[in-house]
């Protein structure tokens, strides 16, 4: 009777990750604690669950204890994976922590459909009108629910010697002129481009992108709050991207290729000088470290050109595309715990986290602190964009992003078609209404 | 792990079955003499009663929690529409289930799964029956022969699913090193990339982990075969090929029967190798019912057509292994009282 044990068994884990996690937090009691006023206890999961930044945070769960008294912080250091899956099961069972990352988008809008999160709109105005455009993910209907502490960007990361030994002085600025670098790289005998389409959503971020440019800034805040995909923008979109794929820049066997794990995947084939560019986030240089021997990823030879302008789109062509991490306050979370998100946005904060490349701030004080010059150079795109579009995946939800990364997938493997891809989404989107 | 445990059980119903011919009369003459004695002696019954109790226990308890329990949340799950947290309110009905039928990528994952069932078996029954036949052959290097062929088999799917796709990236992998070295040309997305080749690398894959489990049990079902049988077999003047045909394999059959019912429940199970290798894609050329199902439900938070997916993988598994218990396994279960009677009609 072992049979469709699997999916089964899934399910069986789920429920017993659930029953663990609510088994180690349920010491907590918060709530009961706030309201009789005896000493707080604030649970706390992030996910830098090694070296200094694990004890950078240690330190100022620390200090925030020491300047309020009788508060203390429970802090949980998980892996990345690890901690969105007991997340998720945390959520299962309503007993979440009390201050954890927030992803924004579809997510959170589902978060707060299920009454799971805090509206910070009130509590935090100096901190939202500070941190500024960036905080448009992390909101729903106008109210603020998480305050976004990191925000990077995606955009083209590349190997400045392979540039230089194929002829281009500049970094490509418009859509001819990238089809011009790929051919000029393919001259020189260098693979140009590397897309971890295994994964999907590497490949989907060329789509996003696209998006970004054919489509203005109304037509899709309109798209995500209605889940409607009719503007002929996102066609086009597609079209776009069928033209970079027929120009052929991408490594040999990128359909299966996986995004970062191993020096055969997308960002190990850039780390080990194989490629000579390839379109990821802000993390990327913390990838290729860790795919090289020496520690090192590219080194010097690390370049970021952000993505290039299509001629003739709607859209704005110097918008970019994001995402990043936000503090949330669970619903049943004490007040200390605001408290304690406001805290880590604080400039001492920020400005500590910046200095440890821990991530791109969101608190303007601690721009200089940025030490890499390659995401400083990030930071500053960022920063002088109009808006920072958040990933469509995370914008649109797991489900309606999931199906369009697809389909976009399918698109790069050529079994898809620009109209494919919008009918797709919209038909995941029809079943969330 | 689960793998594991079926060769337990796989062996000693295959021994068994072989066994079984000579172990009806022991058992008869036992009950005939301990009949009597259980009406005299009921305390002692109650009380084997209540240690046969004692001792299955914990063993229902852990079944109704690991499997009773999530069949039924499952169930439940998969009739609304529900994304992982807060309360199931939206009931949707069967909505689900047609979601998943109407879907084309999770028909075609049946159809890998049934390509994967018969290719296994269309592929390892020949091959691992000629290898247990080599191998039941006296040699020198027999035992580090059957160790070798046994050897992938005992690695973890996991482990074996990363080295094989080291080994079949393309242009850098080793294989692809060694055909270009041969002046052979790799294909050009890879032999996992190339939507038409994938689904065919996985089943190569899958050939060289369990074809050893085969050739274990196939070697284990060999030592029933009675020796007097190819003596006299050899004395009436029987070749190798003739003694192989009309004894050895007519007398393997149980055990074959009995691997081919494990490895069918296990292609359609499958889900590690493919998700290690592949992920279901490329171009969802091999996702099978079980990645369709945890993608649904990991990946999209679509958790209600996840479980209607795993609901209808229960049924289509359920159907299939009650068919072939039916239809191919009975002739092993059942008394042999009507074969017996064919015989002396005869």
């Amino acid at each position: 009777m072992d049979l469709g044990k699997r999916g089964l068994g899934i399910l069986a884990l789920l429920a017993s990750t659930a029953l663990l996690a609510s088994g180690c937090s349920g010491g907590g009691g918060t709530n009961d604690a706030a309201a009789a006023g005896e000493d707080k206890t604030i649970t706390w999961w992030h996910n830098s669950n090694n070296g200094e930044g694990k004890a950078y945070y240690e330190k100022v769960a620390d200090d925030f204890e020491a300047a309020h008294e009788g508060v203390t912080v429970e802090v949980s250091a998980m892996q990345h994976e690890d901690m969105l899956t007991k997340l998720d099961a945390a959520f299962q069972s309503g007993d979440a922590p009390d201050v954890y990352m927030e992803r924004g988008g579809g997510e959170l809008a589902g978060h707060v459909e299920a009454g799971l999160t805090r509206d910070l709109s009130e509590l935090a105005t100096d901190e939202i009108s500070m941190i500024g455009g960036n905080i448009a993910g992390w909101q729903v209907d106008g109210k603020t629910y998480a305050l976004p502490y990191s925000v990077g960007l995606a955009g083209f990361w590349y190997n400045k010697a392979l540039f230089k030994e194929a002829g281009i002085s500049n970094p490509p600025q418009t859509m001819d002129e990238w089809m011009d670098a790929v051919k000029k790289l393919k001259a020189a005998g260098i693979d140009p481009v590397s897309v971890g389409a295994g994964d999907k959503w590497p490949a989907a971020h060329y789509w996003y992108y696209s998006v970004l440019r054919e489509c203005s800034q109304e037509v899709l805040n309109a798209s995500v709050k209605n889940l409607e995909f009719d503007d002929q923008c996102f066609v086009k979109a597609g079209e776009d991207v069928k033209k970079v794929i027929d120009s052929e820049p991408f490594n040999p066997g990128f359909l299966s290729t996986p995004a970062q794990s191993g020096p055969t995947s997308a960002s190990g084939l850039l780390a080990t000088e194989r490629v000579a560019m390839e379109l990821a986030g802000h993390w990327e240089p913390g990838i290729m470290q860790g795919l090289t021997e020496d520690g090192k990823g590219l080194g010097d030879d690390t370049g970021w050109f952000p993505f290039p302008t299509i001629d003739g789109g709607a859209g704005a062509q110097d918008a970019q595309l994001g995402g990043g991490d936000a503090w949330g306050v669970s619903q049943d979370a004490p007040d200390e715990a605001v408290d304690f998100v406001k805290y880590l946005l604080s400039d001492s904060v920020q400005q500590g986290f910046a200095k440890l490349d821990m991530g791109l701030p969101t608190n303007p004080a601690a721009n200089d602190s940025v030490a890499d010059p390659a995401l400083a150079s990030l930071l500053k795109a960022r920063d002088e964009s109009p808006y920072v579009q958040l990933y469509f995946d995370t914008a649109f939800g797991a489900s309606v992003g999931g199906a369009m990364n697809d389909e976009i997938a399918l698109l790069f493997a050529g079994q898809s078609s620009p109209a494919d891809i919008v009918a797709k989404s919209q038909d995941a989107a029809n079943m969330e209404k | 792990m689960t793998e594991g445990v079926k060769v337990v059980s796989a062996t000693v119903p295959a021994r068994q079955s072989t066994a079984a011919e000579a172990r009806p009369r022991n058992t008869a003459a036992e009950r005939g003499s301990r009949s009597p004695k259980r009406k005299l002696r009921a305390p002692a019954d109650k009380r084997k009663n209540l240690e046969i109790l004692f001792f299955v226990t914990p063993a229902l308890l852990l079944i109704a929690m690991f499997m009773l329990v999530p069949i039924i949340q499952a169930v439940r799950f998969s009739v609304y529409n529900w994304k992982g947290f807060g309360p199931l309110v939206d009931f949707v009905g069967l909505q689900n289930y047609v979601r998943v039928l109407q879907n084309e990528v999770f028909t075609d994952a049946l159809v890998h799964n049934l390509v994967i069932i018969a290719g296994s078996i269309i592929i390892q029954l020949p091959l691992g029956l000629a290898i247990a036949l080599l191998l039941n052959r006296k040699m020198k290097i027999q035992g580090l022969l059957r160790t070798i062929i046994f050897v992938p088999y005992v690695l973890s799917e996991v482990i074996a699913g990363v080295v094989w796709f080291q080994l079949l990236q393309p242009q850098y992998g080793l294989i692809d090193t060694v055909l270009a070295k041969l002046g052979i040309q790799g294909p050009a997305q890879g032999w996992l990339g190339t939507p038409d080749l994938a689904l065919w690398t996985v089943l190569i894959v899958l050939t060289w982990k369990y074809l050893g489990l085969a050739v274990i049990l196939f070697l284990a079902g060999l030592q029933g075969v009675p020796d007097e049988l190819y003596e006299a077999a050899q004395i009436d003047g029987a070749s190798w090929w003739q003694i192989q045909r009309k004894i050895t394999i007519p007398l393997l059959g149980p055990t074959l029967r009995t691997w081919g019912f494990l490895s069918m429940v296990g292609s359609l199970q499958l889900f590690d190798m493919v998700w290690i290798l592949t992920g279901g894609g490329p171009a969802n050329s091999t996702t099978t019912m079980a990645t369709f199902l945890v993608s649904e439900g990991t990946k999209r938070q679509n958790f209600g057509v996840a479980s209607a997916a795993s609901v209808i993988l229960f049924i289509v598994a359920l159907i299939l292994a009650v068919s072939y218990q039916q239809f191919i396994l009975k002739r092993d279960t059942q008394p042999d009282t009507s074969r017996k009677r064919k015989k002396v009609r005869r």
